[in-house]
């Protein structure tokens, strides 16, 4: 027998065992961790925000969230650094058909629309500043899409990114000074409900919310930008 | 009737994936990754947690689908089956569109 095949049957004999010990250990249906019920408890007197998901991720987990934006960063700026040169001979696409235009141009206002509702409407609906980011992103995509010999302004997004990941880091950094606690929501809670309330978790949504949108926008055109192969 | 759309949805998910491994082409191959995705997006609203099913239809569906188009167009393995690209154009490159993954 091969070695390979040896391997892959160790592999998946303690796939099995793993899945088998899991099963059989787990309490399914009765969790032993309380600290969801915990936060469905707290967290909407504490916060003051509608959506629990947002109050959680942005007001128990910022820190969390700072590291996945730090994640996603890293990775947006190795791909831009990988694939950001293009030959200055390299051949653009056409612009696309009827269809694809036609569509982009429906589309870009509605998407954009759309991402910055969810953004800003973070802490009452569901959604938040990754989903909208993403969204906002798409809207831009969508139009270079149409027409590939337009061109992101990458310093204007580089910009935005920046901003907005300071601004992410200065509002935890205020918190320090005025709680003690990094990242800890600040300011009047309001009603809840409101588009103004839940204190900083709608500013932190808006600063997730610009950074994902202008990341990944920046990071998509790179990626179309780049030439496809003249063979 | 809830665990029957489940029901309907997992088979539907199950069905894509295997089509990830089999399809001929690319292109179709990809689209069929954005079908499993949207898929699971729908049964995370059924199992009530829409903000993991807008993240999923977002980035699963839809980043993710484009990433990988892209992907294949850098490596010129963007063929459409009848040879008419709107848009990207296809490439006489040496993988035709039932090329293996090792070209």
């Amino acid at each position: 027998m091969p070695m390979r095949n040896i391997a892959s049957l160790v592999f998946s004999a303690g796939l099995l065992f793993l899945l088998l010990v899991i099963g059989a250990e787990l309490a399914l249906g009765h969790p032993d961790m309380r600290v969801g019920a915990e936060y469905l408890r707290i967290a909407g007197p504490e916060l003051g925000a509608a959506n629990i998901v947002t109050a959680i991720l942005a007001g128990y987990r910022g820190f969390d969230t700072l590291g996945e934006l730090s994640i996603l960063f890293a990775a947006a700026t190795a791909a831009s650094l990988v694939l950001g040169h293009r030959r200055a001979d390299a051949r653009r696409d056409p612009p696309g058909g009827l269809v694809l235009t036609a569509g982009a141009d429906l589309l870009f206002p509605l998407l954009l629309v759309v991402g910055i509702f969810i953004v800003v409407h973070g802490h009452l609906t569901p959604g938040g500043g990754f989903q909208g980011g993403v969204i906002l992103a798409a809207a831009f995509f969508v139009a270079l899409l149409a027409n590939p010999a337009r061109t992101l302004n990458h310093a204007l997004l580089g910009w935005i990114e920046g901003l907005a990941g300071a601004a992410f880091i200065l509002i935890g950094l205020w918190a320090l000074v005025e709680d003690g606690h990094f990242l800890t929501p600040l300011l009047p809670l309001g009603t809840m409900g409101e588009l103004v309330s839940a204190g900083t978790l709608p500013l932190l949504s808006v600063a997730i919310g610009l950074k994902v949108g202008a990341e990944l926008a920046g990071l998509l055109a790179h990626l179309a930008d780049t030439e496809a192969p003249d063979r | 009737m809830l665990t029957w759309i489940a029901l309907v949805i997992v088979v539907v998910m199950l069905v894509a994936a295997v089509l990830v491994l089999t399809l001929r082409s690319f292109v179709a191959a990809v689209a069929a990754t954005s079908v499993v995705g949207l898929a699971l997006s729908v049964l995370y609203v059924l199992l009530q947690a829409p903000d993991v099913a807008m993240t999923e239809a977002a980035v699963g569906a839809g980043l993710s689908g484009v990433i990988l188009a892209l992907a294949l167009r850098r490596l010129g393995l963007w063929q459409l089956d009848d040879g008419e690209g709107v848009g990207l154009k296809p490439h006489s490159g040496r993988a035709g569109p039932g090329g293996d993954a090792d070209a």
